[in-house]
């Protein structure tokens, strides 16, 4: 199987629904002649031209509420948001009327819009460009949201989100970008809603997406080879719709649950999940719902604190070795 | 003042004398035969009776939260969309009532949805200001300023996109312009040359606050700014609506310029039934609103050129009025009867997918509780 960045996964996939379906346009800051503030749409304009790969101005609220526009009469734009982070300006586009028009329609109107971008911190960039706004854009029912981890979820999902007849939002990451994996060749789709159990395991279960998934599975690792328990870990990949199925399945196995998320906690995807897994399968758990998070600050600049501040391989191994003893 | 004396007013005897409007020979006007001028009067009625009507129940409360009346605009709304052609498209703000039945849509799904009806064109989920109709191209219908202009820049550019010849016309109020996304959108259109007209129907205040109190310099002319063109435009006649639109719709269909047009207009009642009337109010007088009434009026000027022109009678006249008054009544006759939806409606029309499950590819919940 040929091994690939998560950058040209989420390439592939662009490149493969552009030539698919001659109603998906590229839009974003940067995204054509730059190729990409992260290289992601490198080539694209060269193979695709400039009517379906376009540079937008810096104005999310205008270009991100035009996508919205042109999506209700059948476009299918995909938007490049340069950082989640830049939400911030196109809230009530994004929120307001993408989540809300086919509703308030009466579901007269559907928007085939995909708004994608990194949304991580963990680069230096301090709190205005390190955002992870999975929790806020994931409480507006009329919305999906998608985490992928690895190189082969981003195109998989990518290409399902593409082709999906709700608003998408896809969290990507900066520092994921250059990680590579296998990812097979060809119109491989993966289901939103679907999570993977990225490692099986028997004593504790590690729910978790995004580049936590990483971290999850090296802490796992550590606590294999160092302290012989069998870590499990569930990647949720896609927030709304939630695969809670998989989730139960696990902790009925494990008995024993840690969300890893890099989220603030109050308020965060964790918090929902610990509400819906003790709901769901109190009688199964030996011990309390445990959540590793983001430590509960505006994102800071200094490097060796952000690393920190963010859940990583040995937070995750601490969390985890509370919740088992 | 009661609903009842607002509605007298076209029946006056103190109003201008009748005289052809100046924009009645225009050539967006010329060819208009009379049945086409007694469709567009008809239509400006049915505005006003049906959002007098409207008042009524809202004030009987058989309508919730916030209602935006659009009376004394009636001949924005009616001028823009009657020069619609097939691949055009409107959308507006929270005063859509008047652009929706300047689409064409009936006044029974309309009340309906103030009701809160199932039957409502939005099934009672959106309420006054979220009319949508997109088999009609009407789009809405939003509620937070400016927030629809981007969606209007949009729909351009869809238009453009698939190679059709058409115009979207995005509508938004005075108060609207100094929002960011408006200017946003006012760039994308000139800088990709979109078939957009933005409309601003300018009626004075942004809900309290006149425009000499919130914007600096002159509404339309901002597009200079962004290398477009503007015009200013008299909205209290019909005729004048639609000769100076004309060109402007045109330049965007034809060769995809966009525009910025304002017409100045005016608003009898409140921003919404919650601003009360003189002497209530607390920034306009009675004497001001009595003088657009009794001057400026769009259906009274317009039935006065129709009236020199011979294309109307009185006695048409009235009979179009009483048709209105009793099709509004009926209206309200359909949304008192109609059922409320219920609660389990409330999940449905939230996803496509979930709303149409044999097609669904994603997994898991979509729902929560």
């Amino acid at each position: 199987m040929p091994v690939i960045t998560y950058r040209e996964a989420i390439r592939h996939a662009l490149a493969e629904e552009l030539a698919r379906d001659p109603n998906v346009v590229v839009l974003g800051e940067e995204v054509a002649q730059f190729h990409g503030a992260y290289k992601v749409t490198e080539g694209l304009l060269e193979k695709f031209g400039p009517q379906r790969i376009v540079d937008t101005p810096i104005s999310e609220a205008g270009f991100i509420g035009m996508g919205l526009g042109a999506s209700m009469l059948g476009v299918r734009p995909v938007m490049e948001l340069m950082f989640w982070s830049f939400y911030s300006v196109a809230f009530d586009q994004i929120l307001n009327n993408a989540a809300n028009v086919r509703y308030m329609s009466g579901g007269q109107i559907h928007c085939p819009i995909v708004i994608r971008g990194p949304a991580n911190g963990g680069t230096n960039v301090g709190a205005t460009h390190s955002h992870t706004p999975e929790n806020v854009l994931a409480s507006h029912p009329g919305v999906k949201v998608v985490v992928p981890a690895t190189p082969a979820d981003a195109k998989g999902l990518l290409k399902s989100a593409i082709r999906d007849n709700d608003p998408v939002f896809f969290l990507e990451n900066t520092i994921l970008y250059g990680l590579e994996g296998e990812v097979p060749d060809g119109d491989i789709l993966i289901p939103l809603g679907l999570a993977d159990v990225k490692r099986a395991g028997t004593d504790l279960t590690i729910v978790t997406y995004g580049r936590c998934v990483l971290h999850s599975l090296a802490a796992a690792e550590l606590l294999q080879k160092e302290h012989d328990i069998s870590v499990e870990v569930v990647d949720l990949r896609s927030i709304r719709p939630l695969d809670l199925d998989t989730v139960l399945a696990s902790v009925a196995k494990t008995h024993r649950v840690l969300v890893v998320e890099e989220q603030k906690p109050f308020c965060g995807v964790g918090a929902q999940l610990a509400y819906m897994i003790q709901r769901e399968a109190f009688d199964e758990l030996d011990a309390p719902i445990a959540r590793l998070c983001t430590v509960d600050a505006p994102a800071i600049y200094s490097p060796p604190v952000e690393i920190e501040q963010l859940p990583n391989p040995q937070r995750i191994l601490n969390a985890a070795l509370a919740v088992l003893a | 003042m009661s609903p009842t004396a607002a509605s007298s007013v076209e029946n006056k005897t103190d109003v201008p004398p009748a005289r052809p409007s100046p924009s009645a020979t225009a050539p967006a006007n010329a060819s208009l035969a009379p049945e086409a001028k007694i469709a567009l009067l008809r239509t400006m009625l049915r505005i006003r009776r049906f959002e007098e009507r409207s008042l009524r129940a809202y004030q009987a409360k058989k309508i919730g939260g916030f209602l935006h009346l659009y009376i004394g605009q009636e001949a924005v709304a009616v001028g823009c969309c009657s020069l619609m052609g097939k691949n055009d498209h409107v959308i507006t703000a929270y005063r859509d009532h008047g652009h929706a039945i300047a689409v064409g849509m009936e006044l029974n799904p309309l009340m309906a949805e103030l009701y809160g009806k199932a039957t409502g064109c939005s099934k009672g989920k959106g309420g006054s200001m979220h009319f949508f109709d997109p088999s009609r191209n009407y789009w809405g219908g939003h509620g937070i300023v400016g927030g629809q202009v981007p969606l209007g820049a949009g729909l351009a550019y869809g238009i453009k996109y698939q190679g059709l010849k058409g115009v979207a016309m995005a509508f938004m109020g005075d108060g609207a312009v100094n929002q960011g996304a408006v200017h946003e959108a006012y760039n994308l259109a000139a800088l990709w040359q979109l078939p957009v007209v933005f409309v601003i129907e300018n009626n004075g205040y942004s809900m309290g606050t006149s425009q000499a109190r919130s914007s600096a310099g002159e509404l339309a002319k901002r597009a200079e700014g962004y290398g477009m063109a503007w015009g200013v435009i008299d909205g209290h006649d019909l005729y004048a609506v639609r000769a100076g639109m004309d060109p402007f719709l045109r330049a965007a269909r034809e060769e995809s310029k966009p525009a910025v047009v304002e017409i100045r207009t005016y608003r009898y009642r409140g921003h919404s039934v919650a601003d009360p009337d003189p002497p209530n109010s607390t920034y306009r007088t009675k004497a001001e609103i009595e003088e657009y009434r009794r001057a400026k009026d769009p259906i009274q000027v317009f039935q006065n050129s129709l009236l020199a022109e011979g294309v109307l009678t009185p006695a048409l006249a009235e009979q179009i009025d009483t048709e209105a008054r009793a099709e509004a009544e009926v209206s309200a006759d359909f949304a008192e009867a109609s059922p409320c939806p219920t609660v389990e409606n409330l999940q449905q029309d939230v996803y496509w997918e979930t709303d149409h499950p044999a097609e669904r590819k994603s997994q898991g919940r979509l729902f929560f509780d």
